[in-house]
């Protein structure tokens, strides 16, 4: 679903707005759907001793005319230790506008979602890892006029 | 008082040279420091290698008084997700705040916009009058590792002058009377 709308949240041009709604599910203690840590290799704990708070974000990732690389994030979550790790989310709306610079987003058949986090320690080094998993989503050619969101 | 008697007395019977020892041995230690802080902004390519968070903007993940440490190399891409610091053109203070969008183009220009975890907004607001987007030129470093705490104690300096004079010269007076034995 993608419409054509003043974006007026930046620059005062027409410009892609994109809506997207996802589901996620995502096991982060257990390490399935391939979510790994590079903290120890063979334990597959991402909430250890040393990590205050995971940051999760989904970005979409994509290519257009305008830009080679577009990277936007769409949705974001910060999970405490202790928080339930386990993330089982159906049917979101975007929480940030999945706003194109320009109108690239317009029959664009390769939107790539992937969701990554970026661990906060207590104290020491902040990586940022991605989640194996990632999912692809085309935008269709033409442009909604009707206020469905 | 008598102990402040015998600290007066020292520095009397000192002679000339002895103080010119000190000195210089101050003079070291502060050299030292310089060289060790340069190195740093050489290694890491930041103007700034370790900032002190300022605002609650990203909390729960820093607090004011953390201390970052950054890196700047050049080929490091700027991505989605990753903590930026930066300036906005024309103002001295550094921002930590996360990047949430990125356009780049295939020369490699890139602009980008970032956003306080802590915030509703994203930081256009803060941005120069009619600036939407950041670019490479604008960011001091990307945050790499973190200590909590550690700098409060700069914060402490600049918001009570007088505890940064008095630990100045505390400092001061230790290291021209200390004295080898």
């Amino acid at each position: 679903l993608r419409k054509n709308v003043e974006d007026f949240t930046g620059p005062r041009e027409r410009s892609d707005l994109g809506f997207v709604t996802f589901d996620i599910t995502a096991d982060i203690l257990n390490g399935k759907n391939g979510l790994q840590t590079f903290w120890k290799k063979n334990t597959l704990i991402i909430f250890d001793w040393n990590v205050k708070q995971l940051f999760l974000y989904l970005s979409a990732e994509y290519s257009t005319k305008n830009n080679a690389l577009n990277q936007v994030v769409l949705w974001d979550k910060i999970m405490l230790r202790g928080d339930n790790p386990r993330l089982s989310l159906k049917d979101m709306k975007s929480k940030y506008f999945f706003f194109d610079d320009g109108n690239g987003l317009k029959g664009n058949r390769n939107i790539t979602l992937t969701l990554s986090w970026n661990v906060v320690p207590n104290a020491g080094i902040l990586p940022l890892v991605t989640g194996s998993g990632h999912v692809s989503v085309p935008f269709p050619d033409t442009y909604e006029t009707t206020k469905s969101y | 008082p008598g102990a402040a008697m015998d600290l007066f007395g020292d520095l009397r019977r000192m002679n000339k040279r002895q103080l010119y020892y000190q000195v210089l041995n101050f003079a070291m230690i502060v050299s030292s420091a310089l060289m060790i802080w340069k190195g740093l902004i050489v290694v890491t390519g930041s103007e700034s290698p370790i900032v002190v968070v300022l605002s609650g903007s990203m909390e729960p993940a820093f607090h004011r008084g953390d201390l970052l440490f950054l890196t700047n190399f050049h080929d490091d891409p700027i991505r989605a997700g990753e903590i930026v610091v930066f300036k906005v053109e024309g103002r001295d203070i550094p921002i930590v705040h996360r990047v949430i969008k990125v356009h780049e183009k295939g020369n490699g220009n890139i602009k980008f916009l970032t956003k306080g975890d802590n915030n509703e907004v994203d930081d256009r607001g803060l941005y120069k009058e009619g600036q939407n987007w950041l670019e490479k030129k604008d960011v001091v470093g990307r945050a790499r590792g973190f200590l909590p705490y550690v700098g409060m104690v700069t914060i402490i300096m600049n918001d009570y002058p007088k505890f940064k004079y008095a630990l100045l010269a505390v400092m001061g007076a230790y290291v021209l009377l200390k004295r080898e034995s």
